[in-house]
């Protein structure tokens, strides 16, 4: 293995650890707002950090260029999604979660 | 070697046990958005059941048709009953009668025979067999195009796609016979209006690199047709509706085209060469593609016509 296959893995990891908090997140959080709170980590930071390790690893730029395409893509769907979901939310009229 | 093979065999087995259990989530619940969004879940994980399979033609489709576009019909139907049953009609009584249990029983025993018919047959089957599969790699260069699957589904079974593009017509006319619901007035809001406008031309983009990709790669005309349509949804639920001026004969047009071009084809090939459908091999490449071509168009605008339901111009009538 050289260099760059353990940054990968490091990399790899890390993005996992943010899958995992954000599905923690979506499981235990108490209201919907909360929710798409802690799922956008996973899409957004959690996404990137797989690509990037994917991209280190992968045998060509084009694939490299592809794989961070499809991140760019999920950011703009997953940030204008998770928006509509809150406003349908609030519009529904779903209060705020105070403790 | 041994770690990652039982990597594969775990990641393989809880793919397995979460699709059996996602479809019976989605078969055994009352809340029936909920069941719908198993539903969805169910198409993605079969989707990523099919790429392990090594499958990955069947995976796009799954993933487009399965997963995206079904969901999305499900998502207006179950949007549109909720809006007849406000209205103080009530289409959604049937799970009574599905709860008596001799009905229970009856359906246990039929899915039993079934499941028993299809286990003997599986079983039957010889435990190596290449199907047809040697058969259509001898007679690949005779195709007109590289991907064996489109092969298979423009050239040597292209009869079956005719009939397929035919079913998804008679689909349309259907519905639209049916006369259809008001429409729901479709929400403007900004932030849907810049994420469609940017998405509009990466989704047309994306059809057509897999109409042009499936000649030799995993693609072809009804999983860029399935993405057209996508691109279709998107415009109708950010309130986009198409002229009336184009809503008559141009969107009949785009409709029939698919279907229309192949019976021609399907006509000129029983002309020229005695058998139906049987292209000359030279020839072969170039009228797999306009037919792809032609039937993308087609099946994205049918599915999107099937996701808004009635005829546009029946509801300029109303």
């Amino acid at each position: 293995m050289m260099v760059s296959d353990y940054l990968a893995v490091v990399v790899l990891i890390l993005g996992a650890i943010f899958f995992l908090a954000g599905t923690l997140g979506l499981l235990r959080f108490p209201d919907v707002y909360t929710r798409l709170h802690a799922l956008t980590k996973a899409d957004n930071v959690g996404l990137g950090l797989i690509v990037i390790g994917l991209g280190i690893t992968s045998e060509s730029l084009v694939v490299a260029g592809k794989l961070l395409l499809i991140w760019l893509l999920v950011l703009l769907a997953g940030a204008s999604v998770s928006y509509l979901i809150a406003r349908a939310a609030l519009h529904k009229g779903i209060r705020l979660w105070k403790r | 070697m041994e770690a990652l093979s039982l990597l594969q065999w775990s990641f393989d087995g809880l793919l397995g046990l979460s699709l059996l259990w996602l479809a019976w989530q989605a078969l055994v619940c009352t809340d029936l958005f909920k069941a719908v969004v198993l539903f969805i879940a169910f198409g993605l994980l079969m989707a990523l059941t099919w790429v392990r399979l090594a499958a990955p033609d069947i995976a796009l489709a799954e993933a487009a048709i399965g997963a995206g576009l079904t969901g999305a019909l499900l998502l207006s139907a179950l949007a549109r009953s909720r809006v007849i049953q406000a209205n103080g009609e009530s289409l959604l009584n049937v799970p009574l009668a599905a709860r008596k249990l001799q009905f229970r029983w009856l359906v246990a025993i039929i899915l039993l025979i079934v499941a028993a018919g299809l286990g003997y047959a599986v079983l039957g089957l010889p435990p190596e067999a290449a199907g047809l599969s040697t058969e259509v790699a001898a007679n690949l260069t005779l195709s007109g195009v590289g991907n064996p699957v489109t092969a298979v589904l423009l050239n040597f079974r292209a009869y079956d796609t005719l009939l397929e593009m035919a079913v998804l017509l008679l689909a349309l006319l259907a519905v639209w016979s049916l006369g259809g619901l008001p429409q729901r007035e479709a929400v403007t809001d900004p932030v849907l209006d810049s994420l469609v406008r940017l998405l509009i031309p990466v989704l047309i983009l994306v059809s057509a690199y897999l109409l042009w990709v499936g000649a030799d790669a995993p693609g072809g005309a009804f999983q860029a047709g399935s993405v057209l349509s996508a691109a279709g949804v998107l415009l109708l639920l950010a309130g986009w509706r198409l002229p009336l001026r184009l809503a008559q004969r141009p969107l009949r047009f785009a409709l029939v085209a698919g279907t229309g071009t192949f019976i021609a084809i399907a006509v000129l090939t029983l002309i020229s060469t005695g058998r139906l459908l049987e292209y000359p091999p030279a020839q072969a490449g170039t009228l797999i593609l306009i037919l792809e071509a032609v039937a993308t168009i087609s099946i994205g605008v049918t599915l999107a016509a099937l996701f808004q339901g009635a005829s546009p111009v029946h509801k300029e009538k109303q």
